[in-house]
């Protein structure tokens, strides 16, 4: 089953990326930026066909790894839902 | 001489300043020193254990993040919480805030940029296993090198951490003022390293190993490392 784990800054938290890159949006003539917060996703690929188990074992790996979850939130999304 | 303090300096695939580590404690500082690779579990009795700098697992997916995961780190855990004298450099400071040995995290920094220079430190906290040789208040100039050093932590955590001792060094200018322009990477409080409760694992963004000896032109730093010697040889 394919799995998407986004991991991204937690509102709140100071995130220089998100600000450089709003910024360089607004040089670019974009004046509708008001915030941008960078993260970035990972694309697994897990075994098992029950959504429910295959769903909290990715949340189990966004926490252990995948997330610094002292200054970074995470989404997972399972293949299901992004096809809908 | 066995009864010398015995130095454990941790070696991760890329760690950069391992030998930096073994220099001073051994030549500088008059103990002994053995590397420990990283999935070796036995920490060799020794007395204090050192995480060098450098860019173990090559910084990937964030700095210090896959470095805990390696079975040294068990040890070195309950090292720690036996009250064993555990020192994070740079890199190994990174380590262990992943390993949730201290509290909080680091972020890139403010600037997006890699920051080498020397920087300005005051010392606020002189009792930690690592910082007893120096005074409350000292100013002291020690070099960074870092990409990851901007620190931050949950407001709680940041309260509990002042008022608890656990800032140890904070950036500052040449006469001791915490200023934002002192401030190299945006380090929330101007918070350069810290200290668990027990104040004997102490992790810092800035290399004390870096300017240990006169024919750097500093040796401000040795006294992070003679101050855990001392510390166990007062025992």
């Amino acid at each position: 089953m394919k799995v998407e784990v986004r991991v991204y800054p937690k509102e709140g938290v100071l995130d220089p990326q998100g600000r450089a890159i709003a910024s360089a949006l607004e040089r670019l003539g974009h004046r509708s930026v008001s915030d941008v917060r960078a993260g970035k996703i990972f694309f697994l690929d897990l075994r098992g066909d029950d959504p429910a188990a295959v769903e909290a074992e990715a949340r189990r790996m966004a926490e252990e790894l995948l997330a610094n979850t002292v200054i970074e939130g995470y989404d997972v999304l399972l293949e299901t839902e992004r096809e809908r | 001489m066995s009864d010398k303090p015995l130095f454990a300096i941790i070696v991760f695939p890329g760690s950069n300043c391992d030998q930096d580590c073994y220099h001073v404690a051994t030549e500088l500082v008059g103990c002994r020193a053995e590397y420990v690779w990283h999935r070796d579990t036995d920490l060799k009795d020794a007395d204090v254990v050192i995480l060098p700098g450098g860019f173990a697992y090559g910084d990937y997916l964030r700095a210090g993040a896959l470095a805990r995961f390696s079975p040294v780190m068990e040890s070195i855990t309950r090292f720690a919480m036996d009250g064993g004298p555990v020192l994070g450099i740079c890199n190994g400071f990174q380590v262990l805030l992943e390993a949730g040995l201290l509290p909080g995290a680091v972020r890139v920094n403010r600037g997006l940029r890699y920051v080498c220079k020397d920087v300005h430190m005051r010392v606020e906290n002189s009792s930690t296993v690592f910082t007893r040789l120096y005074e409350p208040g000292d100013v002291v100039r020690m070099p960074v090198g870092h990409m990851e050093g901007n620190y931050t932590a949950p407001p709680e955590t940041l309260t509990e951490l002042e008022y608890q001792g656990g800032i140890v060094f904070r950036y500052c200018d040449a006469e001791g003022r915490v200023t934002d322009s002192a401030n190299p990477n945006g380090a929330t409080a101007g918070i350069a390293g810290i200290s668990n409760r027990g104040g004997n694992v102490v992790g810092l963004m800035p290399h004390p190993d870096r300017c240990a000896e006169g024919v750097l032109g500093n040796e401000v730093g040795r006294r992070m490392f003679e101050s855990a010697a001392m510390a166990l040889a007062g025992r």
